[in-house]
């Protein structure tokens, strides 16, 4: 790990009229670390995520990420136009459900490609082959590069969704229940493809999730939410294994054995 | 004489100073879709109001207008058009386009090259050229702000991925003086070649969605496509049966029920010219 963290969020508020859906939250991402963020529903996790992707402006705090392209910035601070620049180059976002990160209506190969064709690629040769390739490194048969997502299993959009987001080769994934709504074996897969292209890709990743199978198998450290608060946090076998915070041993211990 | 009833050119005259703010706007930022306050107009949305009011902002007596509609100056929509604007402002008409100083026209450009000092108005149905790929207006505002044109190229990315090739053939999208990508309005897209630099200025009014927009004379105007499909206008193996011309855009015809077909130029003033 190099010294800086890729990411760095402060002190980070955010209220929704009277309501505080993130209180003073701060943490750090490094740079191939998962950071896990895991809470029932209602806890803030996704107002969080959607803040440090700059989507929410927070009314404290500040989020500041280490780009490539442009050094450390401040991503409320960034224009409008090179927070969504870096949002498609830089950054991947994994919607839990696949259909608001795709585009329906286009076939699989122009989904993969818009990114590509964003910064300017204009080759549709080299655009199709790069699509075909990244199919096959989701697992999804090359035939179906010409087939529109409307007509694919949940399981399928979802990997999809994963390639469209990391075709740009991206430093910094954030994924928002990326296995919700899917059966276990599909959920299983998903997994296993994600774990595999974090660790090829060398990719940072904040996930969040309400699953803690999910956190324990792909994070490397966990942060616990509750009421928009984070109540504990360290790494991902100690949090689990060893909980401290009552929530945290109110969460493990309802996990359902099988 | 104009009827006495209406104000010269049917507007009254603050409407036309707000169409040509709006023009003059559109002219300074080429390419750029600029509000107005279209009004309603004595013909129905879909006909050309947008064209219309436009022409009826920038004409004046010493004017000569040509009203093509398909490239034909005797349908209906243009024939109607070009008597309205006789009536109500006093113009002389004319079919030929060497003589014509403002040209509207629906769905073509003229065969016959363009020169200084011309001005072709535009009917424009829906002006914005990510309508299709994007409904919603200020997501579509704020890709043209941060020059987000991705969106449009998946389209043709899509195109060829369906089709083989870029089969769109009217309303082809432009890249105008390397900012903004505009709709040229539903022209076959033979005739985008001769939006990018021509001598006129291009003005386009879109009534229903009360935008108007505009390309100034000699303005770089590009197709968009990939590099390995670049940009292919469409081309005949037949010449006109009345002409003889091999480098207008044709008109197919049935010309009896037996399924029996005829090409003849879609510019009418042109054809005629040349038999």
């Amino acid at each position: 790990m190099s010294e800086a963290p890729l990411l760095s969020v402060q002190a980070l508020t955010k209220r929704f009229g009277a309501r505080v859906a993130c209180r003073d939250v701060a943490f750090e991402l490094w740079p191939g670390e998962v950071l896990g963020i895991v809470g029932e529903s209602g806890s803030g996790k996704t107002t969080l995520l959607n803040c440090v992707a700059g989507r929410h402006a927070p009314e404290v705090g500040a989020v500041t990420y280490e780009s490539a392209a442009y050094g450390l910035v401040d991503v409320h601070r960034l224009s409008e136009a090179r927070r969504r620049l870096l949002g498609r180059t830089e950054w991947g976002f994994i919607n839990q459900d696949a259909r608001d990160g795709l585009r329906m209506t286009v076939s699989a190969g122009a989904n993969i490609g818009e990114r590509l064709m964003a910064v300017g690629a204009r080759h549709y040769g080299d655009i199709r082959g790069t699509a075909q390739e990244w199919l096959q490194r989701v697992e999804i048969e090359t035939d179906r590069l010409d087939d529109r997502p409307t007509t694919w299993s949940g399981g399928m959009r979802q990997r999809l969704q994963i390639a469209r987001n990391l075709v740009s080769k991206p430093r910094l994934v954030l994924m928002d229940e990326p296995t919700g709504g899917l059966d276990v074996s599909v959920q299983a897969r998903i997994l296993d493809l994600l774990r595999g292209l974090v660790d090829t890709l060398q990719l940072s990743a904040v996930l969040v999730t309400h699953d803690l199978g999910v956190a324990r198998l792909l994070t490397h450290r966990l942060m616990v939410m509750q009421g928009g608060r984070v109540v504990e946090e360290g790494l991902t076998d100690q949090v689990l294994d060893d909980p401290q915070h009552a929530y945290t041993q109110m969460l493990v211990a309802s996990v359902l054995p099988v | 004489m104009p009827e006495a009833a209406y104000n010269y050119a049917y507007l009254d005259e603050q409407t036309k100073r707000m169409i040509r703010r709006a023009i003059l706007k559109a002219v300074a930022v080429p390419g750029y879709q600029v509000p107005f306050g279209g009004r309603e107009m004595p013909l129905p949305y879909g006909w050309g109001t947008g064209g219309i009011q436009v022409t009826a902002a920038v004409i004046g007596r010493n004017d000569t207008l040509k009203v093509i509609d398909q490239g034909a100056d005797d349908t209906t929509n243009a024939v109607s058009i070009r008597s309205f604007f006789a009536k109500v402002a006093d113009v002389a008409t004319t079919t030929s386009t060497e003589e014509a100083t403002i040209i509207q026209t629906r769905h073509r450009v003229p065969e016959t090259p363009l020169r200084d000092g011309q001005i072709l108005v535009f009917q424009v149905p829906i002006p914005e050229p990510l309508r299709m790929l994007e409904p919603r207006e200020i997501e579509t505002r704020l890709l043209h702000a941060l020059t987000e044109y991705g969106v449009m190229q998946v389209s043709l990315y899509e195109n060829i991925a369906r089709h083989g090739r870029i089969a769109k053939t009217y309303n082809y999208p432009v890249m105008v003086n390397g900012r903004y990508i505009m709709s040229p309005s539903p022209i076959p897209k033979f005739d985008n070649p001769k939006l990018d630099r021509s001598p006129a200025l291009q003005l386009y009014g879109a009534g229903r969605e009360k935008r108007i927009y505009a390309v100034p004379p000699y303005t770089p105007v590009k197709s968009l496509d990939f590099d390995d499909h670049p940009f292919e206008i469409e081309r005949w193996d037949e010449c006109c049966a009345l002409c003889g011309s091999r480098e207008s855009f044709l008109d197919e015809m049935i010309v009896d029920d037996a399924g029996k077909r005829m090409y003849i130029c879609s510019d009418t003033d042109w054809c005629g010219r040349r038999q």
